[in-house]
């Protein structure tokens, strides 16, 4: 690579980066720095030959939708339009503006973050970052039982739909849906026990051998420094822009 | 809806959300006994899978939050099974928020850890399963209904401006706490017929 990295490859500084960019991006209050924000996400997904993942931008959450509907109408200031009692304020408007782009340039550059990372080698980074060993363990044990779940939960509706069952909103489809759930908790605790029966059988102590995090090469520690510095100036701008565009 | 993502919230409500869960999962670890965490994973890996079932409901559906049944089934040890189950999310989907994930496991998190505490003990007690499940389905619409407050309560203090947002927000809260509450009766009923031991949170272990 001749290219520098510009996120860290080492997990623990991407980590601590990415969260150090996302609480910097979080009080934005300008158009201006709320934009270059999510510019400077977009142009990192194109530099690091990311697709932009359009389907999480869509699949935003419907109460955020209800926000930027509402703040224009929720935020006092100069009217530009009337819907008999209701007007839109130019500020609240703005306002809609920059949360919409604080929220599309944090979940862009959360998936960003995130693209291309096994959960189950998050285990040693946690460690590292000094996260409590029974916390990771339990951590690690949803990263490796959830697909057997989701797939003994898939089995039981197969089973399900081979009955005939169909969900609708009536209380036959939620004692069923209870059933399937009581069930499922039946099998996780069985299985838990097994588990810990197993790990005891083979001499476990509560300790379990881990892998050593390799230190931080200097093109990480780099990238690491230089994205939170961004961040951080861009939320210097922001600062320094109290007066004009919205508050 | 009760996932609020990063870039919504004010700073101070991200940092006291972030300390707030940060001592429930202290609480939570503490109460966790070594032989017990097999247990809370595979918990926490059942109400992650059934949280993304939806269940139709008139035009619309909804996703379980199950934050009363979790309470009870593992007391304090809700903290740390939501908030690996919250990162998890975020890591995989993008899904939720990573400097939101102190609020939210705390939205979530507390009022059911709140009914679990409140009523378990009382549930447990119960023979007759129609009486365990309806305890318990009561809990579990307190519980969704503390987390639409605390949701409400987190936008209401990040900006004034967001009030009307959370206002509509707690009617959205109505229909998933009736499915709620029948799914969870459901579900300790039978449990208390079949395998009662099961709704004990047993975070630490006795030795046989």
């Amino acid at each position: 690579m001749t290219l520098p990295p510009l996120l860290p490859c080492d997990l623990r500084a991407r980590l601590i980066a990415g969260v150090a960019v996302l609480l910097l991006i979080a009080p934005l209050a300008h158009l201006g720095p709320a934009l270059a924000a999510l510019a400077g996400v977009l142009a990192l997904i194109v530099l690091r030959r990311q697709p932009i993942p359009w389907r999480r931008l869509w699949h935003l959450e419907a109460f955020l939708i209800l926000l930027l509907v509402t703040l224009p109408f929720s935020v006092p200031g100069t009217p530009i339009l009337e819907l008999g009692p209701l007007s839109a304020s130019r500020e609240g408007v703005l306002r809609a503006g920059v949360v919409a782009a604080k929220v599309a340039a944090s979940v862009l550059f959360l998936t960003l973050l995130f693209a291309g990372v096994e959960p189950a080698r998050l285990g040693t980074t946690l460690r590292a970052l000094h996260v409590p060993e029974a916390l990771v363990r339990v951590f690690l044990g949803l990263v490796r039982y959830l697909g057997l779940i989701r797939a003994e939960m898939q089995r039981l509706q197969d089973a399900m739909r081979a009955r005939a069952f169909r969900p609708r909103s009536n209380l036959h489809t939620w004692r069923v849906y209870g059933y399937l759930l009581g069930m499922m908790l039946l099998r996780a605790l069985a299985r838990a026990q097994r588990a810990e029966d197993a790990m005891r059988l083979r001499g476990y102590t509560g300790r379990f051998l881990h892998d050593t995090p390799s230190p931080l090469t200097a093109p990480d520690r780099i990238a690491a420094l230089a994205l939170p510095l961004l961040a951080a100036a861009n939320l210097g701008w922001d600062l320094i822009a109290k007066g004009a565009g919205s508050a | 809806m009760a996932h609020i993502p990063d870039g919504v919230l004010s700073l101070p409500v991200l940092l006291g959300g972030g300390a707030l869960a940060a001592a429930g999962v202290g609480l939570g670890l503490r109460a966790l006994d070594d032989r017990a965490i097999p247990r809370v994973a595979l918990l926490s890996a059942v109400f992650f899978a059934t949280s993304l079932l939806s269940i139709p409901v008139g035009p619309s559906s909804v996703h379980l939050l199950l934050g009363g049944l979790m309470g009870v089934l593992l007391g304090v040890g809700i903290f740390p099974a939501v908030l690996v189950a919250l990162a998890l999310q975020a890591v995989l989907f993008g899904f939720g928020g990573l400097t939101t994930l102190g609020v939210n496991t705390v939205n979530i998190a507390l009022p059911g850890a709140v009914v679990g505490l409140a009523l378990g003990p009382l549930i447990r007690r119960q023979t007759r399963p129609g009486r365990a499940g309806a305890l318990a389905g009561a809990g579990a619409a307190a519980a969704v209904f503390g987390t639409g407050a605390l949701v409400a309560g987190a936008l209401w203090l990040s900006a004034p401006e967001y009030t009307p947002v959370a206002r509509v927000l707690l009617v959205t809260y109505l229909p998933l706490a009736l499915v709620e509450a029948a799914v969870t009766a459901i579900v300790v009923g039978f449990l208390t017929r079949v395998e009662p031991a099961a709704l004990a949170p047993a975070l630490k272990m006795r030795e046989t």
